[in-house]
Parts: C-alpha cells; structure tokens; sequence
C-alpha cells in the first residue's frame, strides 16, 4: 500500500467515529472532555456550533454517533454521548455573551424560511451573523416544527425547546406565525433573496381497509394526534387504545396515550419485533411503562357495532429472508385475531405534500411528488429555492433537518455572493501535540473500563400521571464524569514519523489491542491478511507509514485503538505522538462571528 | 515504562490456543524499564512461545539473578513460579529448585554482567551439569541497572557513550557454554521477534542445559554509533546461520527444504526441531567447527544468529546423578530414611 496521507482532512476524521458518523459532525469527544471537567458552559458552545439544539437532541437525537462509537467495538456499549449532551446544556451557565454578534448593519439580502422547525431555524442561525435578513413564516402560532408538535413534552419540556428556539428567534429573525403559506409564488413575489423550504413531512399516512370510513369518529393519524395534544385541543382518549405501526411516532403516541387515561393500550406492528422501525431505547421506554407490542400483526378490517369503532380485525404475518437478508411478509395462516378498542392511533408513516408550490414555476418534481434537490447543494432546479430537513427527501430526524440546514445556509450564502454553489468552505482542522511531559499528556489516557451508566428515571407511577413530568432525569455531574471518562478520546491521533523510527518492537509489545505491526508492504487484502490479528473491519482504515530502515512498513489497524498512548509512552524516539485532531466542519458561519463565539 | 497500568481491554479478535489463553494472559505487571529497552521486546517474545507452546503457567518457574534483565522476570507470566535471586546466583538457586522438583520448566533470565561477571562461576557450573533449564542472557554489553558500565561481554572495539575505550577481551558466552558441554545454543537478537520466539520455543522443549544469548540493545547507555550492541550495529552486522522450526508433536506439518540443508532432530517429548541451514560450511551439529567458526565471526565482527549448536543426544543433570524418578521433593519420610536394616545392607556392600 502507499503510505497514508495523513494531511487529508478524512483521514483522521475517520478515526473519530463519533463525529464522523454525527450529520452535523459534532466535535464529540472534545465537548465530552469538557464535561468530565465540569466545564458545561464550554461543552454547550461546542454542540450550539454544531447541532444548535443541545438541550433538544441530549434527550431526542436518533444518536447516530453511538452505534458507531469505538466502545461498542470493544466492550458491549457505547459512551452515553447524546445524554451527556444534555448535562451540558442542563448545566451551563449564562451564554448570552457567547452568541455570535448580529451586524446592525445588514447585508441588503433578504431570505424567506417557510416553516419553523430545526431546518429553518438552523438556516436563519446560520445567516443572521452575517447581515441576512431572515423572514420566518410558521402556519402554527409558534416555532419548533415537529419537536413542538409532535415530541411529547415528557421527553422534551417546553421551556428546553423554548429557551433554544428562542435563542435563534432572539438573534433577529422577522417571524410570521398562524401564517400558512399557499403559495410559493407569492412568496417569491414578495422579491425574497431566496427562498428555504423547511415545512417537513406534514401528512400521516393512512390505511383504506373496510370499516375505515364508518369508524372515523375514532381513528386519529398519529402525528395529527400528538399535534393536537401538544396544543391542548385534545385532553382525553377511549379506555382502550391500540397503536398501529411500529416507528417512533406508534411509540410517542402509545405512551401519550397511556397519560391520557388509555388503561389498556397496546401496540401493534406487521413486521417481527426485531425488524421495527424504532429505536431500541424508544422501545424499551414504552415497555418499561407496562405497554405490549403486538408483532406479525397486519390490520385487516376496523370491526364496527352499534355505528361506532369496536375493534379490529389482524391477519399473523410470518417474516422470510433471502440469501441478501432481505425481508418480506406473508401471512403465517394461523386464524385471524380480533383486538377489541375504543380508539385507534394510526402511526404508519409521513407523507410531504406540497399542495402550495405551483407546478409552473420552475421546481421541477419527479414521479413520487418530491422536488428534485440537489444532494449538496440543497438546490431545487429554481436556483434561488432551496429545500432542507424533511420536505427534502422525506421524514429523518433533527440532526439531519439541523445538517441539511447548515448546507443550505452556505449555498444560500453562496448564491448571494454569487459564488459558485460547489466552492463550499473547508472544514478547519487542526492537529497538534499532546504532550504535556515525559508521561503526561492533556487529556486522560488510563482507560476505563466501567460499563455505561444507567440514565435515572423519574418514578413510574408519578410520571405515568402527567404529560409534562419529564420521564428522564439525566445525569448528576459525578455520574457524567464517569460516563465521560468512558470515552476513549478517538481525536486524539496516534501519529508516526519513520524518520524518528528505530524499530525496537516497543509499541507493538505495549500495544494493548494488537493495532501496531512492522511487516512486508503488500497490497491492502494480503497486507490486512498478515497482521498480528487480521484487520478484518473493512470500514476501518490501515495507517501504512513509508518504508523503514529494515525495509519494512509500519502498519496500524486502527479499529480497535484505544487512544491510550501507550505507543508513545513506549516510544524512546517519540515516532509516535499522540495528538489532538480537531475537526470543524465548513460552515456558512465559518467567518469570524462564530469561530468567536466559542 | 509508563505512567499507566496496561488497559484490560484486549482485542476482541485475539487468537485463543488450546487452553483457552490469549497471549495477554501470559503477561506480567507493566515494565518499569526505559522505553525502547530490547530486554521488553524478549519478555514479549517468552510471552508469545509460551503462549504458542501451550503451557500453563503454573509449570514454568522463572528464576533471575539482579539487573535490569533481571528485572524482567516480574514482566510476563505473573501465574508462574518466581524467584528473584541475588546477583550472579541464579544458577544455584535454579539447580536446587530443578533437584527437587524436575517436572517443572525451568527459565532462567540473566544479563551479561549477572552472567559473565559476577556469576561467570555459577554459570560455567550449571552448564556444566547440563541443568535442565533454559538460560536467557539478555545481553546489551553493560550494566544497565548501574548506570552503564562495560561489561564482560562488551566488544573490545565498542567504545562507551561518551568515548571512552574498553580495554578488555569480551568473553562469548556461547562459545563457553559450547564448550562446558550446553546442548542447545543459540544467539538471537531482540529486534527480530520471528528468530527469536522459535528458537525459545524449541529451547523450552529441549532436555538438559539450552542456552540463549540475546543481544539487546540498551536504549539507555549503550544504543549509540560507537556500540557494537546497538539495533543499527547488530541488525547491519548480523548473519542468520539458520532458521529453526519447532514442528510440535502430533503435528503434520512439514517444511521442505533442499536436501543437505535442513537437520532434523526429534526431541524427548516426541517434537521435532526442523533446523534450516543458510550458510553453507557451518555445522551447527558438529561441537568442534561450531567453536571454530564462532571465533572467526568474532574476529570478523559479524554477530552470527541462529541455533549455533545442538546435541540431538538429550541429557540432563538428572542422568547424570542418577537420580531417582520420583521428584525429591515429593519423597515421603519412609523413602527418605528407609530404616536400619537397609543402612546395614549399604553397609556391607563396602566391607
Ligand atoms: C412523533 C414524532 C416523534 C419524533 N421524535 C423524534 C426524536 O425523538 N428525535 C428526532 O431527532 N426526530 C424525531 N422526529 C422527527 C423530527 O421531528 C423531524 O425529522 C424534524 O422535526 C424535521 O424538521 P424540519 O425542520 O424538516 O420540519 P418540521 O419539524 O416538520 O417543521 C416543519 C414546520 O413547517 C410548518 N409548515 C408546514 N407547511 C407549512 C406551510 N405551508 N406554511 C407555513 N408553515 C408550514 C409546520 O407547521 C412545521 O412547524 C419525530 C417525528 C415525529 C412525527
Ligand atoms: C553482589 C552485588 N554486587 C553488585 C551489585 C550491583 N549491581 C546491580 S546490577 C549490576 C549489573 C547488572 O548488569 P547486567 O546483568 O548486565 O544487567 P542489565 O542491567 O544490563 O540488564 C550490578 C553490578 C549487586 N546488586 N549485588
Ligand atoms: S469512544 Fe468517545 S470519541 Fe470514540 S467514538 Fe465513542 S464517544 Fe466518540
Ligand atoms: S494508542 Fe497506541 S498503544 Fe494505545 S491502543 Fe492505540 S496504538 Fe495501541
Ligand atoms: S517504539 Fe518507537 S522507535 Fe520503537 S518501533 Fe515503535 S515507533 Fe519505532
Ligand atoms: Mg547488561
């Protein structure tokens, strides 16, 4: 192999999986340092960088970050990284002074941001240091998108989503709520800069199987449901609830369901529990408060009496895979079953709609009914209409609404600028020593091997009583410094200079995990083949340095590194350093207002 | 050495042999000696072929004398038997233990100044009675636990860090345990662990006395240009005679070489050393041109490496003496003193 280029940007980025896997690239491990330090106010500005909803995703964030975290390649579990985000924003102090200043001085560029959740909000945090001004037009009295409307307020409280919905709002943006917007062209006849379409993915999907007209009075769209609870408009549901669907949404409606006076509420899904859609620990929250899921159970007729919904008819479905693992359902044939109910909550899936963009503008849709966006620009084929978070490409999560959201920000930048859209800003990266003295370094390199902590809750039978009690406590500050210290500091790079090298075999005897080899360069399949212990993780890179005075390469599996520095410690030469990578993705902000601002 | 305890966590892909073990479980507590010091790299390799060869460690007994190597003994294998003796007395403390009790390995790690200084007596004696051992001389030319004094084994060309001439003949140890009658020689290097961990495994598995001396740099005080025992000096300067394999009992395994190169030898235990010849007109069978041909690499200052002598006839020092078979330390009273009537019996046979 030729020996890696270490001054590519991904290659150390890569390392550090956590930040690597995060949409917006969240600098994880530095923010988790920090907390270990009790220094939250620090660890809030570094996520408020990054994913701008700390507060929100430490308690809602799909977490994409912890499957990939190194932990899990180690030991079972990974760092708490999204609850310990929480303990930073729950723990900060006063930021105000922190937040980017916004020039009283505008830039003469007028943006439009239609719909008020993270999508939007992040394009109007983005592009309101830099002199834009941000029109917000929101259908609803107030901002947040779903995570108001939808997220049941005890996994989110209001005042957290307030405080950082507000924070944006407080930066300066002209915002026109109860404003719904039917028509796209009079929006750009308002002679708008550009135009961000952020209103998500509005419409739950619905079932047409027999009884479903007959039974309306009692059948709700989940996401309609949970709207409607949010605003209060509905305050109580039937004794006996079932859930359809086995997705986050059938997982927030059935538990809100449970604090609405539902005393027997189940959840149904087609597919075999280990197949569902939702998030393990979603499904484990819903479980913990006594609910049943019912698998293999696909909804045939909603059962009518007395002109009323009285239950519903289910057909037992059997999963079969192919030889690519894929999946497909048929009915096992065993007997149909009958769940009596009073209501249903129907949390099947979303649908976008976009009733209110004229079709003869310039956007052009393809054959499913979603614009045509480009990938990284968030460009529609209207070049100053771009689109973002789940009105893009269908219904994802926060982190990716506040990713998609940064893109667009620096397009529509771009685009003002009348800069080229694919000249986007570098990241800024930065790697330097660690080394503190002979055995010291800055960070904390004795390994713990502490397995995660439990995240308390609040009482069951008490939280089961509200809407509003928040079913999570999180963590005190001792409990997050353990956690934290679980964290093996994966931007803390294992660099190597042949030039220092004398290969005395030190590092590769001290090496706790086998990663470091001295060995015949070959081609990358034999040369993963002959390590000590085979690299058999493809998604992880070899570090191959040039050729050594025995004629040998260094190699390093860097899968399962721990970042202990023990190579170093080893080292009589100092070819190896261990040294911090911080990595900043580009942003449209990356001018002086933010990097100030940390 | 490190700040740090060595993490628990191994990795999750770690080779298991026939016991069960991964080679981390035949590690010791972590090494105080400098970075870099080639005595950590011959602790690794005792690791790696005890964890190959498949012995539990509660078989071995590791006996050292004092020195930074050894030092070393605390390093690796914490569940074997140890026993950190005084300077330059190793071999008597191990031809006790070995009298009474046989059945357990016996590694003996020495440096050259515990060796070829102080204990050169000692040494030359176990040899001698061909003590069933395995003797590691983990040789860096200097004493390296008292700040870097030449030592026995220091060539008389290799100057001291700061300059300064070595005014005496070194002694070679392998041409002296040759000579007092070792069975297996060999020299090896510590920065070449797949020579190395072989050759201390078919030293393990051989009976009666098998001798190793590992040049090891010491980062310290003698791995400057001026040394013949540093990683330059010795990698530029070392001759492979031959390569070893140890084809382990029951094993089918079998490596061709040409015909005329390669010494078969079978050992005690039913596994065979398979010894391939790289240099042509040495015979590392043959005691009198072994001895020959290492005092001419030494005058030519090459470092041969490789199995410089093995005699196929095992013995030990229990053949020698006749000992009984059952271990001395597990004979009851009775045995011991076997009662008057015997006594007279023995007595009259010198009448
Ligand atoms: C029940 C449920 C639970 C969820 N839980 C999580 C979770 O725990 N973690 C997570 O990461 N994600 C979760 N999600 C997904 C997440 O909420 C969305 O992916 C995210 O909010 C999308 O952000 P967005 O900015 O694209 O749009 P949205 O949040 O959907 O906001 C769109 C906004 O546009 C407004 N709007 C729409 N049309 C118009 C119009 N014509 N004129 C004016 N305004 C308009 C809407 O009123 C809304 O306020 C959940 C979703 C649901 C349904
Ligand atoms: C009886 C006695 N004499 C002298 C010493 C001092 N001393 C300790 S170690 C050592 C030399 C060790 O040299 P070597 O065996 O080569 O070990 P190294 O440290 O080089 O590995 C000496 C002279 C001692 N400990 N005991
Ligand atoms: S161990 Fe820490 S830095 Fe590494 S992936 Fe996990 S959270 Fe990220
Ligand atoms: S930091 Fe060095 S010693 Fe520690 S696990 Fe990684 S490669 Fe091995
Ligand atoms: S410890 Fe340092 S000098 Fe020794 S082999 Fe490793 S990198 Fe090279
Ligand atoms: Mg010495």
């Amino acid at each position: 192999m030729k020996p890696t280029d270490v001054a590519d940007p991904t290659y150390f980025h890569k390392v550090v999986d956590c930040q690597w896997a995060c949409p917006a690239h969240t600098p994880v491990p530095e923010y988790i340092r920090l907390i270990a330090q009790r220094r939250y106010s620090d660890a809030f500005m570094i996520n408020w960088k990054s994913n701008v909803f700390p507060g929100v995703l430490g308690r809602t964030c799909d977490r994409p970050c912890e499957p990939a975290c190194r932990r899990t390649r180690i030991e079972q579990k990974p760092v708490a990284i999204c609850r310990l985000k929480r303990v930073a924003a729950d723990n900060r102090g006063d930021v105000s002074h922190r937040l980017p200043a916004i020039p009283s001085q505008k830039n003469g560029k007028r943006i439009a941001l239609i719909g008020a959740g993270p999508a939007s909000l992040t394009v109007a945090r983005d592009l309101l240091p830099l002199g834009y001004e941000c029109v917000l037009f929101e259908k609803d009295r107030q901002s947040g998108g779903l995570m108001r409307t939808n997220i049941p307020s005890f996994r989110l409280p209001v005042d957290v989503l307030d405080d950082e919905v507000e924070r944006i709002l407080d930066l300066g943006v002209e915002v026109r709520f109860n404003t719904e917007v039917s028509s796209l062209k009079s929006v750009l006849n308002e002679g708008f800069d550009a135009v961000f379409i952020g209103t998500g993915a509005p419409r739950g999907k619905d079932l047409a199987i027999t009884g479903r007209r007959q039974a309306n009075a009692n059948i709700h769209l989940g996401i309609d449901f949970l709207t409607s609870v949010a605003f209060k408009h509905t305050e109580s549901i039937g004794r006996r609830v079932l859930v359809i669907g086995g997705g986050n949404t059938a997982m927030d409606c059935c538990r809100t369901a449970l604090r609405m006076g539902g005393d027997d509420v189940r959840v149904t899904v087609r597919s075999p529990r280990e197949d569902m859609k939702a998030s393990d620990w979603e499904i484990e929250d819903a479980e913990r408060e006594g609910i049943p899921i019912l698998d293999n159970h696909s909804p045939i007729e909603f059962l009518i009496e007395d002109g009323r919904l009285h239950g519903v008819v289910f057909e037992r479905m059997q999963a079969h895979y192919d030889g690519f693992g894929r999946r497909s359902l048929s009915p096992s044939g065993e007997p149909p079953v009958v769940i009596e109910c009073d209501d249903v909550l129907m949390a099947i899936g979303q649908n976008n709609a976009f009733p209110w963009i004229e079709r003869d503008i310039g956007i052009v849709f393809d054959d499913t009914g979603m614009p045509v966006v480009d990938a990284q620009t968030f460009q529609s084929t209207l070049p100053e209409v771009f689109f973002g978070g789940d009105a893009a490409w269908g219904p994802k999560n926060i982190i990716w609404a506040v990713a998609h959201g940064h893109q667009a920000a620096i397009s529509i930048d771009l685009k003002c600028r009348e800069i080229s859209l694919t000249n986007r800003p570098p990241p800024m990266t930065n790697l330097f020593s660690q080394k503190m003295g002979i055995h010291e370094w800055s960070y904390e390199n004795d390994i713990s091997i502490e397995q995660r902590l439990a995240v308390p809750h609040a009482d069951l039978a008490k939280s089961l009583k509200s809407l509003t009690t928040e079913v999570e406590l999180g963590y005190d500050g001792q409990m997050a410094m353990e956690e934290a210290t679980r964290c093996l500091n994966c931007d803390i790079q294992t660099v190597f200079s042949e030039s220092l090298c004398i290969e005395c075999d030190a590092c590769v005897d001290i090496c706790p995990v086998d990663c470091i080899n001295f060995t015949q360069n070959e081609e990358e399949t034999p040369l993963r083949a002959q390590l000590r212990v085979p690299a058999t993780n493809l998604d992880q890179d070899l570090y191959v340095s040039d050729y050594l005075n025995t004629g040998r390469v260094m190699v390093k599996d860097e899968d399962v590194c721990l970042h202990c520095g023990l190579c170093a410690e080893r080292c009589p030469t100092s070819a190896w350093d261990m040294q911090k990578f911080l990595f900043l993705d580009g942003m449209a902000t990356a001018s002086q207002e933010l990097a100030d601002a940390n | 050495m490190t700040h740090i305890a060595k993490p628990k966590f191994q990795h999750p892909k770690l080779p298991v042999n026939g016991l069960g073990l991964t080679r981390r479980n035949y590690e010791g507590v972590v090494s105080t000696l400098c970075a870099g010091c080639g005595h950590d790299s011959i602790s690794a390799a005792i690791i790696e072929a005890c964890f190959e060869l498949e012995i539990p460690a509660h078989r071995i007994a590791k006996i050292s004398g004092i020195g930074c190597s050894s030092k070393t003994t605390n390093y690796f294998l914490s569940r074997a038997h140890g026993f950190n003796s005084v300077h330059g007395r190793m071999p008597s403390v191990a031809t006790g233990a070995n009298l009474a009790n046989p059945d357990l390995t016996y590694l003996g790690v020495s440096g050259d100044g515990d060796t070829a200084s102080i204990g050169l007596g000692q040494f030359s004696h176990a040899v001698r009675r061909r003590l069933n051992m395995v003797y590691i001389v983990e040789n860096n030319g200097t004493y390296g636990l008292t700040k870097g004094q030449f030592s026995a084994t220091n060539d008389k060309i290799s100057k001291s860090r700061k300059g300064v001439e070595n005014r005496f003949e070194s002694i070679d140890l392998c041409s002296l345990a040759i000579e007092l009658g070792a069975g297996f020689v060999a020299r090896s290097f510590s920065g070449d662990k797949a020579q190395l961990v072989p050759l201390i495994k078919a030293a393990m598995s051989y009976r009666g006395f098998a001798f190793l001396d590992v040049i090891s740099p010491c980062v310290t005080f003698n791995n400057h240009s001026n040394s013949t025992k540093s990683y330059d000096y010795v990698r530029e300067h070392n001759e492979v005679l031959d390569v070893l394999d140890l084809v382990p009992q029951r094993s089918e395994i079998s490596t061709d070489y040409q015909p005329g190169t390669s010494v078969e030898v079978t050992l005690h235990d039913g596994s065979e050393i398979k010894l391939h010849k790289l240099s042509q007109d040495y015979d590392p069978s043959d005691h009198g041109s072994a001895l020959l041909n290492l005092y001419q690499y030494k005058q030519q200052n090459t470092v041969a490496t490789g199995v410089l002598y093995l005699d196929p006839n095992e013995s030990d020092m229990h053949d020698l003496l006749m000992t009984c078979e059952q271990p001395l330390n597990t004979l009851r009273d009775n045995a011991l003193c076997p009662g008057s009537a015997v006594l007279d019996t023995l007595n009259s046979q010198f009448k």
